[in-house]
């Protein structure tokens, strides 16, 4: 654009000068450095201290290995359940006016305002042994505190807002009329969502459901309160990583920690590969 | 197919959109709501299309008593303010929409949807755009669109929703040609809605001028020009 050399002296009016740009960028590449890359180096560098095989041979004590299908099968439930929620909360805020609507917009939003320590405790004051729900479950064989339900229950509490928040202004913005529309064609209400609703929704559903997921495998707080820690049983990879990292054994750590890093990162890959694949439709469909 | 609505009222909340409003619509007309925002016209057209539900009264089509209908079984071609159309799909695929979406008894084989598809390009003068996605398309051509998705449902009326509201002046005069060319092939009862009254006067048989939820007038535009009902009607047709 700025190549064009007769009118270089006339820059337009919303393009700063040289030096601007390139202190901003600078300072940009600055703060990512310092915030978000290297501390991802340094975690790698630290699991891979004492070579690939040593970390190797943490991850395959039956306590890691445990904690990381814990953490894969919470997520696996976490995840689809509030993408589920998620989607009919979006819905039903965005295609209905009924009473109450502020208020079921501030509940999906508690997550986000409430510490993950005290969404854990109050799982545990409710399905704890000492109430009586917990106890009836305890007798049912159903215990839900320091147990792997109450892991699900805490992370899907905590990443609850994630899906609904990324679809509502989605959904606000393409308002009803495309759904009147195939109504009134002679599509029936679930012939309406799966052909309408879903494809106009589906980028937003796909990055809510990322961002839920990442945030599902990394809950430390909640998890840590409900799970009672028992290794090996109840200890997803954060809470792992913790106690080894208590116990000085910080190339397993660090090991755990890498895992869940890439975890995170292939799912940000996956992402911008169906973004890359689908750049065509991406372009074809938006904007209209 | 002749509609008849009869002392129709709608309230959202507290207020009132219709006071109670009743309309004669004979078969084969061409008639159009006419009146400023917030008259009831688009209320009344949502009304007949069965997307809204009215507080009180009754809507007969021919005859029989089709209030309590589903928007489904209204079987109305409604083409809507911004068309509507399904961003996602291609033309030819907004166009099937209405057909695939019968249930299988009735859904007619593959070839036939294409057939009638293609029928349908023709009769809105845009043969080649099958493969086209709508925002690929002109705003005059998304209407054309929308109308032909619209009659693809064989329905028994066609309500438009300001069919030439987003368009520039020119293609909007061309337009109300092609609307009234397909009204007069089809021969389907056609109401549509507008705040223009060149475009009511111009192009309708039958003229419903609405105000503040009430009908102030019905007539031939020619009627309505000469004998204007109240100083409402001469004012907003002499605007």
């Amino acid at each position: 654009m700025s190549d064009i050399s007769p009118a270089r002296a006339f820059r337009p009016a919303a393009t700063e000068a040289p030096w601007a740009r390139i202190t901003l960028t600078l300072a940009v590449v600055a703060i990512l450095a310092v915030l978000l890359f290297a501390p991802l180096v340094t975690v790698f560098y630290e699991a891979l201290r004492e070579g690939v095989g040593a970390s190797l041979a943490t991850l395959a004590n039956p306590e890691s290995q445990s904690a990381i299908w814990l953490t894969l099968f919470v997520a696996a439930f976490a995840v689809p359940l509030n993408a589920v929620f998620g989607v009919a909360a979006a819905w039903l805020i965005t295609k209905y006016s009924f009473r109450g609507k502020a208020v079921l917009i501030t509940l999906i939003d508690i997550p986000f305002s409430v510490s993950p320590v005290v969404a854990g405790l109050c799982i545990v004051l409710t399905f704890g042994a000492n109430s009586w729900v917990g106890s009836w479950l305890v007798a049912q064989g159903l215990p839900v505190v320091f147990a792997v339900p109450g892991i699900v229950m805490a992370s899907m509490f905590v990443t609850f807002p994630f899906v609904a928040r990324e679809l509502i202004p989605v959904m606000v913005e393409q308002g009803r009329a495309a759904e009147e529309a195939a109504l009134t064609l002679g599509a029936s209400g679930w012939r309406v969502f799966f052909t309408v609703t879903l494809p106009n929704i589906r980028w937003a559903l796909l990055y809510g459901v990322l961002l839920c997921n990442a945030r599902a495998m990394g809950e430390f707080g909640a998890v840590a309160v409900v799970s009672g820690k028992i290794r090996g049983l109840t200890a997803t990879m954060p809470i792992t990583i913790e106690m080894l990292y208590n116990e000085y054994s910080s190339v397993a750590a660090f090991t755990l920690a890498a895992v869940l890093a890439l975890l995170a990162l292939v799912t940000l890959a996956l992402k911008s590969l169906l973004e890359w694949r689908y750049a065509d439709q991406l372009a074809a469909t938006h904007r209209h | 197919m002749q509609i008849e609505i009869d002392e129709i009222s709608k309230e959202f909340g507290t207020t009132a959109a219709l006071t109670p409003v009743s309309l004669s619509i004979p078969s084969g007309a061409l008639v159009a709501l006419l009146g400023p925002s917030g008259s009831g016209k688009t209320t009344l057209l949502r009304i007949l299309g069965g997307l809204e539900f009215p507080t009180a009264g009754r809507v007969l089509f021919d005859g029989a008593d089709a209030t309590a209908l589903t928007v489904q079984e209204r079987r109305a071609g409604f083409v809507f303010q911004s068309y509507a159309l399904f961003a996602h799909m291609t033309v030819f695929e907004n166009i099937a929409y209405g057909l695939r979406a019968r249930p299988r008894a009735t859904r007619p084989p593959a070839a036939e949807i294409a057939r009638r598809v293609t029928k349908l390009l023709d009769l809105i003068q845009l043969p080649d755009i099958g493969a086209r996605y709508p925002n690929q398309l002109s705003g005059g051509q998304r209407q054309r669109v929308a109308l032909a998705r619209a009659l693809a449902i064989e329905p028994r009326m066609l309500l438009l929703d300001e069919p030439f509201g987003a368009l520039d002046a020119r293609v909007r005069k061309d337009l109300r040609q092609g609307l009234r060319d397909i009204h007069d092939t089809t021969g389907l009862t056609t109401i549509f809605v507008t705040h223009d009254q060149d475009e009511a006067m111009e192009l309708a048989d039958l003229v419903v001028v609405m105000s503040m939820g009430r009908i102030e007038q019905v007539g031939r535009p020619q009627d309505i020009r000469a004998r204007p009902a109240s100083a409402f009607v001469r004012d907003f047709i002499s605007a």
